[in-house]
């Protein structure tokens, strides 16, 4: 694996800084970026300027990046269109599905976790005005849905379920299965945001049951700015599209492709699923030893979330009575976060850590530590110290500013 | 031998975009986090905005990063409950996005008809909305957007006008345009594809189309394509060199359409007769399909399209063309030849060479009539 080049690119003033915040984004691959380049300046054309060469090559390589995708996916090539990143793919599959049911068919009703990531929940706030009515499923305190409670949930008029595969906050998997079976007894859309899943986890459409799903290139080594909405074909799902014109994308998302993005997309989705069962491995070692050492250091810390349905690469872990934002921001040579970076700056503590019922002192004092490829043993060791320190540092301050 | 124009379907990268873009993998954080990764990665977009603002002569904080033009064009309409007036020249991605649009009419050579918006104004009473391209893609004739806003701003509309093919082809700048929107996009300027931008006004209030994270301050959620942006800002401040290039590609555009003419007496120039790019021509012969005459060009390495590149491949008559007033036979008989900053005199030479035999052997073999339909 090409981890020294990657370490030293974030790190090239600095002998050591440490990446920890996988789940925020990731560097893109070594790998990716080789296949990417030529799609910049050999191989340039549009891949919708069908009736010449520049663009004929451009458009295979958008089909070829497609069937990779789908593979990974366990789709079809033509259930796969690409966006401009998961938002992009949760908006149009939450406000596109339900507008069009709504539209043809039955009632207003949808069903989100509390713990979704804000864009699906605001997309769900969007419909509002159009007369949607939204239900949002409390977690338990390890942070996975209720079964029991997402049945009774189900209405007549309820056209669609959106519920996140892996949490982006504290990395627990949903039982996607369990999740599908139920929404397909009773004839209900299956929308899943795999945004943090996705080469992470097995996931396959069909054994899921799932109509729609989306996916991020950023969270899985290929760059910003490109993500893929799934949209099952048999039985049809249908969508009112959020961005039309030129008919791209078999007219529900229109745009010129970016196909080095699409190229990246594919290849980067290839890689994360080849590698998948040995990476994870590496990850849950990595990340027992992380654990173990802080543990030793602070013995009162507090893990957030469900530690089995968990994927490796995510730990959330709350140091009571110290403030998480002073933490992170202390920490100078590693960078993790309070929680999701989208609502980063805001000061509000994490609506996600509050579904999970914690006190206010453990939200408060809670990070997120996001391992990934490229993350190394001596990393691992260097930011254990390094957060200990500085946590051990803080309680004492307040220690003494309390006498 | 590759002859490369088709610029108005997208351009070629400049390098210094390619070196741009690649430094930016290195920072790779995400823009909205809070540790050192994120802000530098912050600073780097923040840099690119400002450059596309004073390349367009706005505030930084007027620019909302978007996948593209197309997603920055169904922006500005996402507000449903406000009427909407475009001509009837304008890119799919304005006329395809209301199926309650008006249409404003424009003349035989692709200008909007202002007598008819003021009319088409006149006869409604609610707060409305008017869009207008700069260029058009096709023909790249330019419309009066300074009349059409003082039009407009009778009727107390408010103004967007799709700049896409526009930047970096003519000058212009957005007080002085005076409209309160204006869309542009990266790949048209030798930026990469999936980067765009909507400008809009200081206090012109604007409902999201994404809905989020929160970021672009609320008017576009998803995480920043930092590469996307950061090409798109060394594009942008490329643009003055590409306005450098205008006379030169005039030339060469006028050699074009002067050694086809001199050939092929019965060809039409659309849009000749008026101020239009110096880098487009839109050359019809009617009768003879455009698709052929791409496909036959594609043949000999040399490329350009017919019409606009987004209709996936379907070659329908040029709405375009209908518009100003021609038949569907016309309507789709037209190529666009567009040049671009590495276009060469030896590129102009082939074209014509190729594209006056490839005619002038159809129009011996008199297989003009019949062929479209």
């Amino acid at each position: 694996m090409n981890q020294s080049k990657i370490k030293n690119s974030a790190s090239s003033s600095n002998p050591m800084r440490v990446y920890l915040d996988y789940q925020s984004t990731t560097p893109v691959d070594p790998r990716v970026m080789e296949c990417m380049l030529p799609w910049f300046t050999e191989y340039f054309g549009n891949a919708h300027s069908s009736q010449h060469s520049f663009g004929l090559e451009a458009a295979e390589a958008v089909e070829e990046a497609r069937n990779k995708i789908a593979r990974v996916l366990g789709a079809e090539g033509r259930e796969i269109i690409f966006t401009s990143g998961a938002t992009e793919s949760n908006n149009l599959a939450i406000k596109g599905a339900s507008r069009f049911a709504s539209r043809y068919r039955k009632g207003k009703h949808i069903i989100v976790l509390e713990t979704e990531h804000k864009c699906v929940l605001e997309s769900c706030t969007a419909l509002a005005g159009e007369g949607f009515r939204t239900t949002i499923l409390k977690v338990g305190t390890d942070g996975l849905v209720d079964l029991d409670k997402l049945a009774d949930a189900i209405q007549e008029g309820t056209v669609l379920v959106s519920i996140m595969a892996v949490n982006n906050e504290i990395g627990v998997i949903q039982p996607l299965e369990k999740i599908g079976q139920l929404c397909q007894k009773n004839g209900i859309l299956f929308h899943t945001d795999a945004a943090q899943a996705v080469g992470k986890i097995e996931v396959n459409v069909n054994n899921m049951h799932v109509d729609l799903m989306s996916v991020s290139g950023h969270k899985l080594y290929a760059p910003k700015g490109i993500g893929v909405l799934y949209i099952r074909r048999r039985p049809r799902v249908r969508l009112l599209p959020e961005i039309t014109g030129g008919g791209q994308e078999r007219g529900m998302r229109s745009g010129t492709l970016p196909v080095p993005l699409i190229v990246a997309m594919g290849e980067a989705c290839n890689i994360s699923d080849k590698e998948m069962y040995s990476e994870s491995l590496r990850l849950i070692e990595l990340r027992a030893s992380l654990l173990e050492q802080l543990k030793n250091m602070i013995p009162d810390l507090i893990i957030n979330g469900s530690m089995k349905e968990r994927v490796p690469g995510n730990l959330n872990i709350s140091f009571p009575n110290t403030n998480a934002m002073d933490l992170v921001k202390s920490l100078k040579d590693v960078a993790v976060s309070t929680g999701s970076a989208c609502s980063s700056t805001s000061k509000d503590p994490s609506y996600v850590l509050n579904a999970l019922g914690l006190s206010p002192s453990i939200t408060r004092g809670s990070i997120r530590i996001g391992l990934g490829r490229f993350t190394t043993q001596s990393e691992i060791d260097y930011s254990a110290r390094s957060i200990a320190n500085q946590v051990l540092t803080k309680k004492n301050n307040e220690k003494v500013a309390a006498e | 031998m590759d002859v490369y124009l088709d610029y108005n379907a997208t351009g070629i990268l400049r390098p210094e975009v390619v070196i741009a873009m690649q430094d930016t993998f290195h920072l790779f954080g995400n823009s909205s986090s809070v540790h050192r990764l994120g802000r530098l990665a912050r600073s780097a977009i923040e840099e690119a905005r400002e450059k596309i603002a004073s390349v367009v002569g706005v505030s930084p904080t007027e620019i909302i990063f978007t996948s593209g033009g197309t997603e920055a064009n169904n922006l500005v309409l996402s507000n449903k409950d406000i009427p909407v007036f475009i001509s009837a020249t304008e890119h799919d991605s304005i006329n395809a996005v209301r199926l309650d649009s008006k249409i404003v009419n424009v003349d035989i050579n692709g200008v909007i008809d202002l007598e008819h918006l003021e009319k088409m104004l006149g006869y409604t009473d609610r707060p409305s909305m008017v869009s207008v391209m700069l260029a058009n893609n096709e023909t790249g004739v330019l419309q009066p957007i300074q009349q059409v806003v003082n039009v407009a701003r009778r009727f107390g509309a408010i103004i967007h006008c799709d700049a896409v093919q526009g930047l970096g082809k003519i000058p212009f700048s957005f007080s002085e345009l005076g409209v309160d929107m204006l869309t542009i996009s990266a790949h048209k300027i030798g930026g990469p594809k999936g980067v765009g931008a909507l400008i809009v006004k200081e206090g012109v209030d604007l409902p999201p189309l994404l809905v989020g994270g929160g970021q672009e301050r609320n008017r576009r959620a998803g995480t920043e394509n930092i590469t996307g942006i950061c090409g798109f800002g060394v594009a942008a401040s490329l643009v003055q060199l590409a306005l450098e290039q205008i006379p030169d590609l005039e030339k060469m555009r006028n050699k074009i359409e002067c050694g086809v003419k001199a050939e092929i007496p019965e060809v039409t120039i659309y849009g000749e007769e008026v101020a239009r790019l110096s880098n487009t021509s839109c050359i019809g012969l009617p009768g003879l399909s455009n698709e052929s005459q791409v496909m036959a060009l594609d043949l000999a390495g040399v490329y350009v399209s017919a019409g606009s590149a987004c209709s996936s491949g379907k070659v329908t008559p040029s709405h375009v063309l209908k518009a100003m007033g021609f038949n569907d036979v016309a309507a789709s008989s037209a190529i666009r030849v567009s040049l671009g900053w590495q276009t060469t005199e030896s590129d102009c030479d082939a074209f014509v060479t190729t594209w006056t035999e490839m005619a002038q052997r159809i129009l011996d073999s008199n297989e003009l009539c019949g062929l479209v339909t």
